[in-house]
């Protein structure tokens, strides 16, 4: 499950980093968009990676922490994709508002002289 | 009975997110001189409340006015807000500067656009909340707040320019926020904490295997922190922002670069400073060589830049450079004048940007470039201005004209202003370390300080003689007092610092002291319950 998972992070962050660095401003955005998402999941990693445990203590009462998942990690990446969500959706109200006033989707608002 | 005391110390958060939220429960525009009033009583009251807690930091003997533990969870679990002497001292700093802002607008700004005062408050409730938090979750949680009100303000107006500049600013705030998010989730995979104080403790006992992840952590931290404090190479975003920003809103984005600044000064010296063990240091010439490339470039910046608002952004990353530099040297003596410094150059700042909208207004646009092209062609100016010369200097011109030779005097660092005083400071600790032998970095310190003071006054002094001296066809800007007026009084406050400069000198003393030995800052996060003021009502 770590090479599944490390691979994914991998390439979202490498397809997002590749995204951003382009000239237009979709482009850009998208690329936000998955490099949020691997980081989103590579939070999630950092909690250590468990399956079928229980986020948060049981009505048996504490014992091996071993046995639950780290719940910090996960209230961390709920907060984390909000705040992303909210700001990218502020960056592409930007993005429309630059492309109307300026009528081009480049990112310096301007098409580059050939 | 509830004690309020006690909870003054949550006051700077939830005093503006409460004003922010009333005035958008009002109406938001259509209300816009109720949102005013309660915009300006607002900043002052966070002005009183910030000069109360930095009372009391700097009364208690452990320099700590009080922790905050939110929901009252006992210590290492809760979410706290700590209040010392650093913290507090940025605090009033945000809110002068804030006041100062907020009157500005009053004249004009506040109109040219949409939900000004709500914004502003928001931002205020964000940069104070980053400046008490003691979670480093929390800070982030606490830097997108005022990021997304900083893009909202950035946009103030509208424009192509501004849209554009912002479009690169939130690129880059958005990249930086995702940096700070896998520092955080490294240094909590790797420590297993992120309460601030917490970390300070556990880091001597990580172990070695481990130490190569927590220090790829804070360095990927700590990037997302200098795109903020914009030093080179992670600023070439912050003039054109700044630079197209309308001015109330550039003036207190002056302290936007310090908050980066700040969380350096705070993280690096609590989690690595001379009692983290083996990973003691870690980073310090980094930060000192970034800070003196920053320098470099922004003295290099103001001496090629052809029009005042952008003199003023690279004057930003001057100032920011400085401080990075002399956080990086790891010296009380240097650590205390970049606190002085950091108060004395944020105002002057401030100042300036609220000051370069006031002299612009009189000019046809675009007067600067061709000042400055003509200078390049040698092209000379006609003669027949001789024959004006019998003309007084208007009043107003006058006044923006010595408000414009206090900005740069503060900005270039001469005397009699604090940006002396503060330059002096930095030099005379460099220059005199404890261990006797001056280092290297205090000699890449001393010219590159000088020489950018050198720059500074080359490039105002050539803006002010095209403003100011020449007769080129100009009607005099109409200036109304409460424009001029947050002007004077932040430079005012510049004068009172140098009057005041022993007391001043003795607190930022005392805040670097305990930023070095942090033991009092831990101590109060991690004390016990019972100490504390309760968080539950």
């Amino acid at each position: 499950m770590e090479i599944v998972l490390s691979l994914g992070i991998g390439a979202l962050a490498g397809s997002g980093v590749w995204l951003i660095l382009r000239p237009r401003t979709f482009q850009v955005i998208i690329g936000l968009s998955l490099l949020s998402y691997a980081v989103n999941l590579f939070i999630i990693a950092m909690g250590r990676l468990q399956t079928g445990v229980a986020p948060v203590l049981t009505a048996r009462g504490a014992g091996n922490p071993a046995h639950f998942a780290d719940p910090l990690p996960q209230a961390l990446v709920l907060t984390a994709i909000v705040i992303s969500f909210a700001t990218t959706a502020l960056f592409l109200v930007v993005l429309l508002v630059s492309r109307g006033l300026m009528g081009t989707d480049h990112v310096d608002g301007r098409e580059p002289e050939v | 009975m509830i004690n309020l005391g006690a909870h003054l110390l949550i006051a700077p958060v939830v005093l503006p997110l409460l004003a922010g939220a009333v005035m958008l429960a009002l109406g938001g525009e259509r209300r816009r001189n109720v949102n005013a009033a309660l915009n300006v009583a607002a900043t002052f009251a966070l002005m009183v409340i910030s000069i109360a807690l930095l009372h009391a930091a700097d009364a208690a003997p452990s320099g700590v006015a009080g922790v905050y533990r939110l929901g009252d969870w006992p210590a290492p679990f809760a979410i706290v807000l700590v209040a010392d002497r650093l913290a507090t001292l940025m605090l009033l700093l945000t809110s002068l500067l804030a006041g100062a802002a907020v009157i500005f607008s009053l004249a004009r700004w506040h109109r040219v656009g949409v939900l000004f005062h709500p914004l502003f408050q928001f931002l205020l409730m964000g940069v104070n909340g980053a400046f008490l938090t003691g979670d480093l979750f929390n800070l982030f949680v606490f830097f997108e707040i005022f990021l997304a009100a900083s893009y909202g303000l950035a946009l103030h107006g509208s424009g192509s320019a501004r849209v554009t500049a912002a479009l690169q600013y939130i690129a880059v705030n958005l990249a930086a926020s995702l940096l700070f998010l896998i520092g955080v989730s490294l240094i909590y995979g790797v420590a297993g904490t992120l309460n601030m104080a917490d970390l300070a403790v556990r880091i001597p006992a990580i172990p070695a295997s481990d130490r190569a992840l927590l220090e790829a952590g804070a360095g990927i931290l700590a990037i997302a922190f200098l795109v903020k404090a914009g030093m080179w190479p992670l600023c070439f975003w912050l003039p054109v922002t700044y630079a197209a920003a309308p001015p109330p809103v550039a003036a207190i984005f002056a302290i936007l670069t310090k908050i980066g600044v700040y969380i350096v000064l705070r993280l690096w010296l609590l989690l690595f400073g001379d009692q983290s063990g083996v990973s003691s240091q870690f980073g310090g010439e980094w930060l000192f060589l970034g800070g003196l490339a920053t320098v470099t470039f922004g003295a290099i910046g103001t001496l090629a830049s052809q029009d005042m608002a952008r003199l003023a952004a690279f004057s930003v990353l001057v100032s920011s450079g400085t401080m990075l530099a002399a956080v990086g040297m790891g010296q009380v003596g240097v650590t205390a004048g970049a606190l002085f410094y950091v108060i004395s150059s944020t105002l002057g700042l401030g100042a300036f940007f609220l000051l370069i909208e006031l002299i612009e207004r009189g000019r046809e646009p675009g007067a600067d470039v061709l000042a400055v092209t003509r200078e390049l062609y040698g092209e000379e100016e006609e003669l027949e201005e001789t024959d004006e010369a019998g003309i007084a200097i208007p009043a107003t011109m006058a006044v923006l004209g010595l408000a414009f030779i206090g900005c740069a005097l503060v900005i270039s660092g001469l005397p009699p202003l604090s940006g002396f005083v503060a330059k002096f400071a930095l030099l005379t600790a460099a220059l005199n370390p404890p261990s006797g032998a001056i280092s290297i970095a205090g000699w890449l310190f001393l010219p590159v300080l000088i020489l950018s003071g050198l720059a500074a006054l080359i490039a105002m002094t050539r803006a002010g003689i095209r403003v100011f001296w020449a007769s080129a066809e100009r009607t005099v800007p109409r200036v109304r007092l409460i424009e001029m007026a947050p002007v004077a009084i932040l430079l005012l406050f510049c004068a009172i610092q140098t009057i005041q400069a022993g007391p001043v000198m003795r607190f930022m003393q005392a805040t670097a002291q305990s930023l070095h030995i942090p033991h009092e800052y831990i101590r109060g996060s991690l004390s016990p319950a019972a100490e504390q003021p309760r968080g539950a009502i």
